[in-house]
């Protein structure tokens, strides 16, 4: 039977419903299992083959050789668009994704993040897990 | 009410976008006016180019696939499949088969996120938000799904030359079974809401007419050709990945307007979750991926696929190096933004949201490059020099009546001081 007010049922029904939303960022919905977040580099693991620079498709990767088998990466968070490439590409394992997506910041030159060899210098030395 | 003969309106043209409140992407449209009534109706696409072909062609096949599934957000994963096909066809690459079956579920799932926010706009542009409220809600499901499948909501990034990126496992096939369960029902209540509610009905029946002669004639591709009963889909007529497989069945209506295009994405939906759960419970046990070269031998490439807009196509063109030489993509829209100026024609201006919104538009998919045509002929390479554009531009601004040249003087002034 056509008849208007079809969805007159299904939109009184939900007024005794909960909302569909989260209270974000008081209550945060956790991260699917494979989730592409921020990328973390370990440098212990890192053998220089420069893998993850020639295939990130923004250029935000960097690794530089600070010593004899020492390697530091820069990553760009600005220019890093969360494929994970680079820890597909990577043979060793030295980079990896994380489920951290809250990455704004209100000054520029923090997303350029450096992950050094030498724990004392590195610039995200407390974000490292 | 059409205007009684004999009264004669002024014509009105009236200029939309490419800025404009109510777009949601930067496109031009002219609308000429009599009264309520529109004569005529053109596009002009171009406010959205990003250059993406050319930018392939500076990139190797590992990071064009990142590339190209940006080209879309909303049916990413076609880009990419279409992408990684093309190349996978030139470098003779001989997928595994559950690769296959999971590009197929990952497909058609992201084709109900992407048909669910289709009705959820066609419901918003004719004033029927609750519709909006409804689908989109729903759509989170869908997109949840996603995520959990893939890792993200959009851009899942789960393709590679050669296969995908992650395997699907046991609880994400119960995952899915459960979220299409939901779906079905969901999807059946709109259908029996489209079917029934005389306010949506009369809303959409006749409006944005597109003959099947029309359809056929202007190419039109997707559910906008299916409503005008034109039974073509890329997933019969030329199957790519398992869809031979899994038996395939087209969903065309012959209402021929914006109701019929509503009623074809929701048949489509249904047709959606059949082939979901063909796939699931086909899923053949094996590798996800081969390993593909780096260097793709010589030779061109045509790739064909059915996105939930239309036909979505990707030429390649290989030189032999890791880089293509040529990357040329068809996004549907493209195929399809001719059709709306005839179904527009003679139509309400109060009609035209509506009527832009059934072919699905994606403006930013569809932006590819303008051949500037030399109209001597002496220069058959085509290739324009910047300084002859410059003054090509000047000069037809100047026969249109706009001259610069005043505005440069003072700009340089300005930039003096």
């Amino acid at each position: 039977m056509i008849r208007p007010g079809k969805m007159i049922k299904q939109v009184l029904q939900s007024l005794f419903m909960k909302p569909a939303t989260l209270l974000y960022p008081f209550k945060k919905s956790p991260m699917p299992e494979h989730f592409r977040g921020e990328i973390i580099f370990h440098p212990e693991l890192c053998i220089g083959c420069q893998m993850c620079v020639r295939d990130c498709p923004s250029r935000a990767i960097k690794i530089k050789k600070t010593e004899d088998n020492k390697f530091e990466a820069e990553i760009d968070l600005g220019k890093c668009i969360y494929c994970a490439q680079c820890v597909m590409s990577c043979p060793k394992k030295a980079l990896e994704s994380t489920k951290e997506f809250e990455l704004a910041v209100l000054d520029k030159s923090k997303l350029k993040i450096i992950f050094s060899a030498d724990p004392k210098k590195s610039s995200d030395s407390q974000k490292t897990p | 009410m059409p205007p009684e003969k004999g009264l004669k309106m002024r014509k009105v043209v009236i200029p939309i976008g490419p800025q404009h409140p109510a777009l949601k992407e930067p496109e031009s449209f002219n609308v000429t006016l009599s009264g309520e009534r529109i004569m005529a109706f053109s596009a002009r696409l171009g406010y959205n180019h990003r250059g993406i072909e050319k930018a392939c062609e500076e990139r190797t096949y590992v990071q064009d696939v990142y590339l190209v599934e940006r080209i879309c957000g909303i049916c990413s994963h076609t880009h990419s499949t279409s992408f990684t096909q093309a190349v996978e066809e030139l470098a003779a690459l001989d997928v595994p088969k559950r690769a296959l079956y999971i590009r197929v579920i990952i497909g058609e799932l992201e084709r109900i996120h992407s048909h669910l926010l289709w009705l959820g706009i066609a419901g918003h542009e004719v004033g029927f938000d609750t519709l909006l409220m409804y689908s989109w809600r729903d759509r989170e499901v869908v997109m949840d799904i996603l995520a959990e499948l893939t890792g993200n909501r959009v851009n899942y990034g789960i393709n590679v030359i050669g296969g995908v990126k992650r395997d699907l496992e046991g609880h994400h096939i119960k995952d899915i079974s459960k979220a299409v369960d939901t779906l079905e029902e969901r999807t059946k209540y709109y259908i029996d809401i489209a079917t029934k509610e005389t306010t949506l009905i009369q809303r959409l029946s006749g409006v944005g007419k597109l003959p099947h002669e029309d359809a056929l004639s202007l190419g039109a591709t997707g559910p906008t050709a299916r409503a005008s009963n034109v039974a073509r889909d890329i997933r019969q007529d030329d199957p790519y990945a398992v869809y031979s497989e899994l038996g395939f069945r087209i969903v065309t209506d012959n209402h021929n307007d914006v109701y019929g295009r509503t009623l074809v994405r929701l048949g489509e939906l249904m047709e959606t979750y059949r082939l979901i759960r063909a796939a699931v419970n086909n899923l053949p046990e094996g590798p996800i991926a081969v390993k593909a070269p780096r260097k793709i031998p010589e030779g061109e490439v045509f790739s064909r696929y059915e996105a939930p807009r239309g036909e979505n196509v990707h030429y390649i063109k290989s030189n032999g190096t890791d880089k293509p030489e040529r990357v040329k993509v068809r996004a549907p829209t493209l195929a399809n933004v001719q059709t709306v100026a005839r179904m527009l024609e003679d139509e309400q201006l109060a009609d035209l949201p509506i009527v832009i919104a059934a072919i699905d538009p994606c403006f930013s998919c569809t932006d590819r490059m303008i051949t500037v045509k030399d109209p001597d002929d002496s220069n058959p390479r085509g290739i324009i020099k910047w300084d002859d554009i410059r003054s090509y531009s000047i000069g037809l601004y100047r026969s249109r009546g706009v001259d610069f040249s005043l505005l440069n003087k003072k700009l340089a002034e300005k930039l003096k001081c």
